[in-house]
């Protein structure tokens, strides 16, 4: 298998991550869905550090961000697929 | 499957099996470090552990600081050990409660005596323990010996794809022959609460899980924090490595415990296990210094530690495994890593191969090799103290 870019837990996950070095931004990634090895392709739409984390759908303000198959926070702007997900637009729902 | 079923250990007077064949200094309080180090200046082939408590303790913490020390002085890792106090009564609370073990322990108190003579006193006693131990021979041991604890560090999203799997296909495949585990970290399971609970293997004690992990929220979260915590937790290292959310953090954290196995009891802090073979969780902080070192006393002897952004801890009488995911991390710091699992994340390894890597290196870890936090240095020993002293 080709060495994918971006990995997703599960099915149900709206959120994938980075795991490779120096991602641009207009990079078609291939994506992996480790729970069943599915593979599917999408652009990056801003460069993205290994580790983080990009949409994988448009999600609007309020939305739930799910990784793992589970609810990880809230998103506090609309963020459209490709895009980078992390603190600037995802909060916990705890403490 | 990894084929290896066995190692050489050091078997100990009360059946338990060491990895590291130690001989502490072991100081009751902080005003006794200075003797303690003085002493391992003196004697070759021992070692020191300074530490910040001691003095004035009560209650749940007093108990907790003599269960650390007596479980660190107990571990099976520790051949011998001299015990120095400022006082005669606390010091030999220590030395009765490692005596139990059977191994040898000697405490010395410093008033009427000064540190001088204490020192010269404990050095002779010291250097008598260091050619008993070092006289014992590793024995061939069943990997059921093993008591295998677990806490990750600097965790990024490739702890949770990567370096924390490979710690729970591990356990998936040692805790059916027979070893220990734990695991904790009781406020990173915040948002995962549930998935936990659903972990315990039976009601009753997951149960027990929900109970303790809501007392952590209430008296040590909710009672004092200033914050949402989002500067703590997670970490500035974690938010740098990727993961945004508690919650995000918590569902890797578990991915520790493997798919399969259910732990069978909740722990204290530093609590010994007492319901046999199989997996437990441990009421404990998150810091990995303080966890670890929580883990080390409660008995354990071999840690398997994921990082991502790459935590640089080690224990003095724990030896800790490193691994990690993060290609990053192995470009830029690899001195600090013992298995490398980044394949993980290109596809080139799978889970199965990730988990068998990681018990070689167990295996090899309990057979003697250093782990890289030990070639390093590192011995960060950290008590955990539950409130002010009186």
């Amino acid at each position: 298998m080709a060495t994918p870019q971006l990995l997703v837990h599960d099915k149900r996950d709206n959120v994938g991550v980075v795991v490779v070095e120096n991602l641009r931004a207009g990079h078609e990634m291939l994506c992996v869905v480790t729970e069943d090895n599915s593979d599917f392709t999408l652009v990056a739409r801003q460069d993205v550090p290994i580790g983080h984390k990009v949409a994988l759908r448009d999600l609007g303000e309020g939305d739930t961000i799910i990784k793992y198959g589970e609810d990880i926070g809230r998103a506090i702007a609309p963020i459209a697929t490709g895009e980078h997900v992390h603190v600037h637009n995802l909060k916990t729902k705890r403490w | 499957m990894s084929e290896k079923n066995s190692f050489m250990g050091y078997r100990r007077e009360n059946g338990r099996v060491g990895v590291r064949n130690y001989v502490t200094i072991l100081p009751l309080d902080d005003i006794s470090n200075a003797a303690c180090e003085a002493v391992a200046n003196n004697i070759q082939g021992t070692l020191a552990l300074p530490h910040a408590y001691g003095r004035l303790q009560f209650g749940a913490d007093l108990d907790l600081h003599f269960r650390t020390m007596i479980g660190t002085g107990s571990n099976p890792n520790v051949a011998a050990c001299v015990v120095i106090g400022i006082e005669p009564g606390w010091t030999q609370k220590v030395v009765d409660g490692i005596a139990e073990t059977g191994k040898p322990v000697t405490g010395f108190a410093i008033e009427k005596n000064g540190d001088i003579t204490t020192i010269a006193n404990a050095s002779r006693k010291a250097k008598e323990f260091v050619h008993w131990a070092t006289e014992l021979q590793r024995e061939e041991c069943g990997i059921s010996d093993l008591w295998i604890s677990t806490k990750c560090g600097e965790s990024d999203t490739t702890s949770g794809i990567g370096s924390n799997p490979t710690v729970g296909n591990m356990y998936d495949k040692l805790i059916p022959k027979g070893i220990y585990g734990v695991f904790g970290e009781t406020s990173e399971i915040t948002g995962a609460e549930h998935l936990c609970c659903e972990r315990a293997a039976t009601a009753e004690i997951g149960e027990k899980f929900m109970r303790t992990f809501q007392a952590y929220q209430d008296e040590v979260i909710e009672a004092h924090k200033t914050t949402d915590l989002s500067d703590s937790q997670p970490t500035k290292g974690n938010i740098e490595g990727g993961l945004s959310t508690i919650e995000e953090k918590a569902f890797g954290n578990l991915e520790k415990i493997g798919k399969q196995v259910s732990y069978i009891d909740v722990l204290g802090p530093a609590e010994e296990p007492a319901r046999g073979p199989g997996l437990y969780f441990m009421d404990s902080s998150s810091a990995a210094a303080e966890c670890v070192t929580l883990m080390a006393a409660a008995g354990f002897v071999v840690h398997a530690f994921p990082t991502g952004q790459g935590n640089i801890i080690g224990n003095p009488i724990l030896p800790v495994i490193k691994i990690t995911a993060n290609p990053r991390t192995m470009r830029t710091m690899s001195e600090h890593i013992d298995v490398d699992v980044t394949g993980i994340l290109t596809r080139e390894l799978t889970l199965d191969q990730a988990g068998d890597k990681l018990i070689d290196m167990i295996l090899k870890t309990a057979n003697g090799r250093m782990t890289a936090a030990e070639a390093l240095g590192h011995k960060e020993f950290v008590m955990t103290k539950l409130y002010r002293s009186a």
